[in-house]
Order: structure tokens, then C-alpha cells, then sequence
């Protein structure tokens, strides 16, 4: 390492001296939700959490797939599973998507469903979010507590028909 | 105990880097050209004896512009030459020189220039939006996720697993960003304290300001040949021993997030290939990625060298320190030198690759080392990339 570093490097304000080049595009997606997501955005809106079973390993997909990524052949039913669970891991969160500072936190976190094992390393369960107080996801106390899902009045089959997973014991 | 596995040798013989800052003037090609062609000064090569070019980069919504693979392809020396961009999300980086070595292993090439380039500042407001595209789209995006979210959800889950204190992770950052202060390159370099970390912008609990590294531009480039051809122009090749890469899952309940299991896989491939049994005897010095401090933590327990929930302990005592047992992130690591992806995991094998060859200069680590690692992590963290290395 006999170099010398180069590269032009800019300060902090020249940061934000810049020419830039305004257009909105039209970045709009039509997804398609597949036959197993669609059913469980469906079944959101009758507040059923409805995943795929393999018959051959024994799991449960939730989120739904039609295939079992393990055994890599169709998965073969439908399981409804509960809307109650325990949160796996939990975090809150200080800052939007574009990085602003928000002063209430969000609370978010991945919640195992029931029936499932803790031992399970694929297991039914929803990456949501928590209602909980800052506090709570500080002292780590949240961690391994029930929760049940807080469902929305108006439902229109999607991930958000579910306002949030709360503690219930 | 080496198995038989026939492949040809391979070897590193010139590296190159940019300066890593928070923005660059230079453009992209630009900083593709300043890494490589260093990297050919270092071989002694010119562009005309390279066979083969490898490029990668991690999400082209950075730069902002889709197809990064032929627009950096002037730049990184590819006019006219086989060119392959390759990409595995953060854990690129390893990805490119690992491409590199099965360019040559197979016999298929001589000379490989392999570049990594990033340019992290174009994107406005700020970086972190391009990743709204990377979710699921039908059970994820609704949520309106942050990218520090799914960092702070392992990271959470870790810390509960294994009941380890944010104190003790906090002193991977002091450790890497003090390491950095002997680097030219860094962007990050800083005397900083447990408390520092500890008082820094909450951003996503537990994940605070100093727990990341930062948003950065720069390159980086490698020379990697066959072995007749790097004992022709040097004395001091540093070999490339063993090679693996693993992807896992990317669905939240489809794995367990206190123990990175694709990293399990990519390194004991690598291990058997470099005939390694007991990594944490036989490797001397270590570049594990750290884009937020407990990675770096999560990754040594990964690759073997600690056992599960117990790399925070020897953290303490020292054994990761520049003058312990197995030096981790010497170059310090992205916390210290900065982190533009794909070219911060090729900067981490050129660390490596300069340790071997003992021209790290004030990097240098104190004990006499012959085996270095380096690895990468990214895409939905699931992904993973080692290589393992001797003089």
C-alpha cells in the first residue's frame, strides 16, 4: 500500500449546493398478490388468518405460499391459525422512510401465531405493528409476551386491516 | 485436512481504493477508474494483459441509474473484454473478487481486473428512501418500513437471546472507529467512547446514530490472476484459499434471527476448501462486516470463531483488539473507513490482502499473520459471502 488516497471530496454545505434535475415518474405497480396471498388478504377482511400447510414436512406457511420452500413440491392445505401469538422481536422506530425525525416512535415488530412451537425455525407469523409504550421495547420486557391482533372496523383485505398485535396478558 | 478438490491456484497481486467520503465529486466510472487502475500500478499490469472484468454494485437506485453494470463498464477497464456485474445485495463486496477466483480457478482466465463502486450521495432526500422498494409488496410495504427497522429487529432479538448490554455491542464502533484513525482512507475515524454511542440520536431502538456506519461514495479494485502469472510479477502473492456464499430465507418468520445460519454455511465452505478445522486456532486476522456494531459480533459467531452469544465476551478482553489474538476489522471496518456497499466489502478483502502481503503500513497489525478472512452480509440480511486467504 504505497498509493496515495485520491478522490475529491466535498464539504457539508457544498452539499447542498446542487443543481437538480426535478421529474415526478410515474413509478405505479399493479402487484399481483398470487393465489395463496390473495386468499389471506381475503380472509383478513373476515379477521382470519388463513395460512398453507405442507403435509409432508408438517409446516405452516403464514404469509401463504403454494409451495413448501423445503420440501420444494405444492404445499397441500389450508390452516386458518389464531390472531393471538407471541412477539419474537420488537423495535421502535424514531425516523420515516425518507430519515425525518418523528417524536412518536413506531413500534414494530415479528409476532409468532398460534398453533406453533417455540422451537420452530419457520414458523407462522406476521412481521406488524406493536401498540406498546416506548418503555416497554426499552426494558426488553415485551419479548416472549401474548398478544392478539387489534382488528380494523373497515376491512378491505390487506395487511393493514390489522391495526396492531396488543398485549394481552 | 484438505479435501481433493481440483481447481487451479489463485492469487491477488495489486489492489486499489478511493478515498471513502460522504460525497465525492468524481462520477461513478470515474471512481471505478481511480480504484482500478491503481489496483493494475500495484500488479504491474496494464489494461491490455487483463482478460476478464468483474463489476459490482449493490442497488442501482443509488447511483440512479439502472443497467450500473455497463455504465460503470468504461470506467472499470471492461472495453471490449468479458464483463460480469454481480449482485448479492451488501454482501456484493466478497461477491466480487469470489467471482474473480472462479474466473481463474476454472481456468477460464488469466488476469481478472475486479471492480466495486458506489455512489450513496446522489440519492435525495436521502439514501435511505431508495429502500422502500425492497419489501414485500403485498405483506410488508403497507407498513411503511425503514431499513434500520429490520437491522433493529435482529439486533433487538440478539441482545434477548444471548442477554447481551447495548454497552457491550457499543464497543465494536469504539474499537473499529479508532482502528480507522491510522487508515488514509477512512471517512469515519474517531476517538469516541461506550458513552458516546450510548448518547447518539436514537434512530430505530436499540440501533443509536454511532451503532451505523455511514452513507458514503467510493471504489474499490483488485488484481487476481493464476498462479504462473503471479509468480512471474511478484514475489509476494497473497493466495485465495477457499471461497463460499450462502443466501437464506428473506421471510421474517422463515429464520432465526439471533444466529446468522447462511454465514454458517458460506464460511465452512470456505473452511473445507482452505482446509481450516478449527477457525478460531487457524485464522489470523479477521475483516468481518460491520455496518452496525453488533454484526461485526454476529458474524465472528457466525464464522465459527466464537462460539454463540459469546463474541461480546472476547470482545472485552481484548482477543478482537489490533494487538489481540485474532485482530478484527484492523482497517477498521465500515463503522471507521465508511460504507459504500459493494466497494466497503471489497475494501474489506483488500485489507486483508495488504495484512497478508505486510504492506498494511500504520494498519498493520503487531502479530506475525499468515490466514486472513474477510466476509460481506446483505440483501434482506440473509446473505452472505466469505474468503479466505494466505501469503
Amino acid at each position: 500500500m504505497s498509493q496515495t488516497p485520491s478522490g475529491t471530496y466535498l464539504k457539508e454545505e457544498d452539499l447542498k449546493k446542487v443543481n437538480t434535475v426535478t421529474y415526478k415518474p410515474r413509478a405505479e405497480y399493479a402487484y399481483s398478490a398470487g393465489q395463496a396471498q390473495s386468499k389471506f388478504l381475503l380472509g383478513l377482511k373476515e379477521k382470519k388468518i388463513i395460512g398453507r400447510k405442507c403435509n409432508k414436512c408438517g409446516r405452516v406457511y403464514v404469509p401463504p405460499k403454494m409451495y413448501c420452500d423445503e420440501c420444494f413440491r405444492p404445499t397441500d392445505e389450508w390452516v386458518e391459525v389464531k390472531d393471538e401469538g407471541v412477539i419474537v422481536t420488537v423495535v421502535a422506530s424514531f425516523i420515516s422512510w425518507t430519515r425525518e425525525r418523528v417524536e412518536k416512535p413506531e413500534i414494530v415488530g415479528v409476532i409468532r401465531l398460534f398453533p406453533s412451537n417455540e422451537k420452530d425455525w419457520v414458523y407462522p407469523g406476521l412481521f406488524h405493528r406493536i401498540c406498546a409504550d416506548f418503555e416497554s421495547v426499552k426494558n426488553m420486557s415485551l419479548f416472549g409476551k401474548k398478544v392478539k391482533a387489534v382488528w380494523r372496523e373497515n376491512r378491505v383485505g390487506s395487511i393493514d386491516d390489522i391495526e396492531c398485535f396488543k398485549v394481552i396478558e | 485436512m484438505r479435501p481433493n478438490l481440483y481447481f487451479r491456484r489463485v492469487a491477488v497481486i495489486g489492489a486499489g481504493l478511493t478515498l471513502f467520503r460522504r460525497r465525492l465529486l468524481e462520477t461513478p466510472p470515474e471512481l471505478a477508474w481511480e480504484a482500478a487502475r491503481k489496483a493494475l500500478d500495484e500488479a504491474g499490469l496494464e489494461l491490455k494483459d487483463i482478460d476478464c472484468v468483474v463489476i459490482g454494485s449493490a442497488p442501482d437506485a443509488f447511483d440512479g441509474v439502472h443497467m450500473k453494470g455497463e455504465y460503470l463498464a468504461h470506467g472499470s477497464g471492461g472495453v471490449r473484454k468479458m464483463v460480469t456485474r454481480v449482485f448479492v445485495g451488501g454482501a456484493t463486496g466478497v461477491m466480487v473478487p469470489i467471482t474473480a477466483w472462479y474466473h481463474v480457478a476454472s481456468g477460464l482466465c488469466d488476469k481478472v481486473l475486479a471492480v466495486a463502486e458506489e455512489k450513496m450521495s446522489s440519492a435525495r432526500p436521502h439514501p435511505q428512501g431508495v429502500f422502500r422498494y425492497i419489501w414485500d409488496p403485498i405483506t410488508e410495504k403497507p407498513l411503511n418500513p425503514n431499513l434500520i427497522w429490520i437491522f433493529a429487529m435482529e439486533m433487538h432479538r440478539y441482545m434477548h437471546v444471548y442477554n447481551i448490554k447495548k454497552e457491550d455491542i457499543a464497543l465494536v464502533s469504539v474499537k473499529n472507529k479508532r482502528n480507522a484513525l491510522d487508515n488514509p482512507y477512512a471517512q469515519a475515524a474517531a476517538n469516541i467512547t461506550v458513552d458516546d454511542v450510548l448518547k447518539s440520536e436514537v434512530l430505530v431502538w436499540p440501533v443509536q446514530l454511532l451503532d451505523i456506519s455511514p452513507v458514503s461514495d467510493g471504489a474499490a479494485a483488485m488484481v487476481i490472476v493464476s498462479e504462473d502469472v503471479a509468480r512471474r510479477f511478484t514475489d509476494t502473492p497473497v493466495w485465495i484459499e477457499g471461497v463460499g456464499w450462502t443466501l437464506d430465507n428473506t421471510e421474517w418468520t422463515g429464520r432465526e434471527l439471533a444466529y446468522p445460519r447462511y454465514l454458517e454455511h458460506a464460511a465452512l465452505m470456505a473452511y473445507r476448501m482452505a482446509g481450516i478445522e478449527r477457525p478460531d486456532k487457524e485464522i489470523d486476522v479477521i475483516e468481518p462486516y460491520d455496518p452496525f456494531d453488533y454484526k461485526e459480533l454476529h458474524h465472528i459467531e457466525g464464522l465459527k470463531i466464537a462460539k454463540r452469544g459469546e463474541a461480546p465476551k472476547l470482545l472485552k478482553e481484548g482477543v478482537f483488539d489490533k494487538d489481540g489474538d485474532i485482530p478484527s476489522s484492523p482497517s477498521g471496518g465500515l463503522l471507521g473507513v465508511g460504507n459504500p456497499i459493494a466497494a466497503a466489502g471489497l475494501m474489506k478483502t483488500i485489507s486483508i490482502y495488504w495484512q497478508l502481503k505486510g504492506t498494511a503500513g500504520k494498519m498493520q497489525v503487531k502479530k506475525p499473520v499468515h490466514t486472513g478472512l474477510a466476509q460481506a452480509w446483505g440483501d434482506l440480511m440473509q446473505a452472505s459471502t466469505v474468503i479466505v486467504m494466505r501469503n
